[in-house]
């Protein structure tokens, strides 16, 4: 087929692990004339004209709903957000009666985020709207993984081949799953580092090298994506205190003044400032937090462009490489 | 069936003469060069932009403001199409295009429906004070009621045939074809 057409993504974005390279790089390259919008005086295409989507948040998010908010209100789409965070509803029977409600709303598409792992394809396997996942337990958070992608690209210039260390709390970690598989299905190396008990045991068969000293991962790194350390995390004993997590493992300038290169420094926010990483270094050169954050919205404009309207069959032709 | 049939219509020599004649019909029509932004569209439009501005640039001097437009996300078949077009650049100049003559550069005119998308999306970035349409072939068949104020050519194309503009950035040559519908 022509190739002035992006690869399909098909009905829904439910994870990285399940895409091929071709569609990742495609909703990257898709992602660069949706930036433009944002810069424009009228930030707003008609492209989802009539389209309603729902965004239905069983779990707390300031920034990844506002980013996905902004990004259906440039594309014209109707929105209404529905957000069940903090109640305690378990998700079998719950989650099939919200999927025959929203259905029965006559609604287009669903932005989902759930607290419990698979919560989206549940849905997806339900209603004919399409689903994006928006960040389901600690499963995968697709959309935060292609805008750390977009945004490692457009500073780096590529990402076949760039080393790229996750570090931080990679066991409850949906951003660490999603840049795991984004990152090595497009040729990149990923390392992650953290205590112990954060790694979760067997990770290398992901094709994922494991470094327990940050002071090595930062060697060996072009970029470190710095996950947020959640603070619940203490009371659980998975780290002694803050204080010795910030001492071993904090990504402090006097560790990066070390490295044989300047490393691109990245964190999917909410910052915890003097624990998993210090204010200079945030606030320094090399970070490239905000831009993530206005990439947030161009990626997720893109995704949006790319599942409108999809179906199921779609998505199965682009894996397989049949041409429709 | 038999093999689509592909005759030229135009060839280099004759687009060249086609333009150079649009470039000054152009600046005529805008009222000189100080106000006129030339926009093309995505793809092939983009490319007979950058020519008519040579073409200007030579006449009179001085090169005009010049732009590119992508209505992909401004299509009113895009739900229906199925695959997703690739999205090209937006760019229109840094000082806008509101009070400018802002004339819209496409290869082909047909249903007029791409003409529709640009004068939209043109609109979203402000207020012209005159909007061109300049075309190198218009070959009939308009389903809005929409025509052209510059065109190179005139053809009465039936509706399964195709019209090829061909331009050396992406096709290697200048020309303009005609594929005919296999019957």
């Amino acid at each position: 087929m022509n190739s002035r057409y992006a690869p399909s993504l098909g009905k829904d974005l439910l994870g990285l692990e399940q895409l091929s390279r071709e569609q990742i790089l495609g909703i990257l390259d898709t992602s660069e004339p949706f930036k433009e919008i944002s810069e424009r005086t009228i930030k707003k295409v008609p492209l989802l004209r009539g389209k309603t989507i729902v965004n239905a948040f069983f779990e707390n998010s300031t920034r990844t709903r506002i980013s996905f908010e902004f990004a259906e209100k440039r594309l014209s789409a109707d929105t209404v957000n529905f957000a069940a965070g903090g109640s305690s509803v378990s998700k079998g029977e719950t989650l099939v009666d919200t999927a025959r409600n929203l259905e029965a709303m006559r609604i287009d598409m669903v932005v989902i985020r759930h607290g419990s792992s698979g919560a989206p394809q549940f849905l997806a396997e339900r209603i004919a709207s399409n689903v994006i996942n928006a960040g389901d337990g600690g499963h995968e958070h697709p959309t935060q993984g292609l805008l750390d992608m977009l945004t490692l690209r457009d500073h780096l210039g590529r990402l076949e081949g760039i080393k790229v260390v996750i570090v931080g709390d990679v066991l409850h970690s949906r951003v660490a799953r999603s840049n795991i598989w984004g990152l090595r299905k497009v040729g990149a190396e990923v390392a992650v580092c953290g205590p112990k008990t954060l790694i979760p045991p067997a990770i290398e068969e992901l094709g994922v090298t494991v470094f327990r000293r940050i002071e090595e991962a930062i060697e060996w790194g072009d970029a470190l994506n710095v996950l947020r350390l959640q603070l619940e995390r203490m009371k659980s004993g998975f780290i002694p205190s803050l204080r010795e997590y910030n001492r071993i493992f904090g990504v402090t300038r006097e560790r990066l003044e070390r490295a044989p290169r300047d490393l691109l420094i990245l964190h999917p926010g909410p910052m915890n400032r003097g624990v998993e990483i210090d204010s200079v270094v945030a606030d320094g050169p090399h970070s490239v937090i905000l831009p993530q954050v206005t990439n947030g919205v161009a990626v997720r404009m893109a995704v949006l462009y790319l599942l409108a309207g999809g179906k199921s069959e779609s998505a199965e032709m682009a894996r397989t490489g049949m041409e429709s | 069936m038999s093999e689509p049939q592909r005759q030229l219509l135009l060839d280099h020599q004759a687009v060249r003469r086609i333009l150079a004649r649009m470039a000054h019909e152009v600046v005529e029509q805008a009222g000189g060069i100080e106000r006129l932004t030339l926009v093309g569209i995505h793809r092939r439009g983009v490319h007979l932009a950058n020519w008519l501005a040579r073409e200007i640039e030579n006449a009179e001097g001085v090169a005009p403001a010049t732009g590119t437009l992508d209505i992909t996300l401004y299509r009113d078949d895009l739900m229906a199409i199925g695959p997703r077009p690739v999205v090209g650049e937006t760019r229109l100049p840094i000082d806008g295009i509101e009070q400018r003559a802002v004339a819209i550069v496409d290869d082909v005119l047909f249903t007029g429906r791409t003409v529709r998308a640009a004068l939209d999306e043109l609109t979203d970035f402000g207020r012209p004070s005159r909007i061109l349409l300049c075309v190198l072939v218009d070959r009939g068949g308009r389903e809005l009621p929409i025509q052209a104020d510059i065109v190179g050519k005139s053809y009465n194309i039936p509706s399964g045939d195709l019209v090829e503009v061909m331009v050396p950035e992406i096709d290697g040559q200048l020309g303009v074809a005609l594929v005919k519908e296999s019957r």
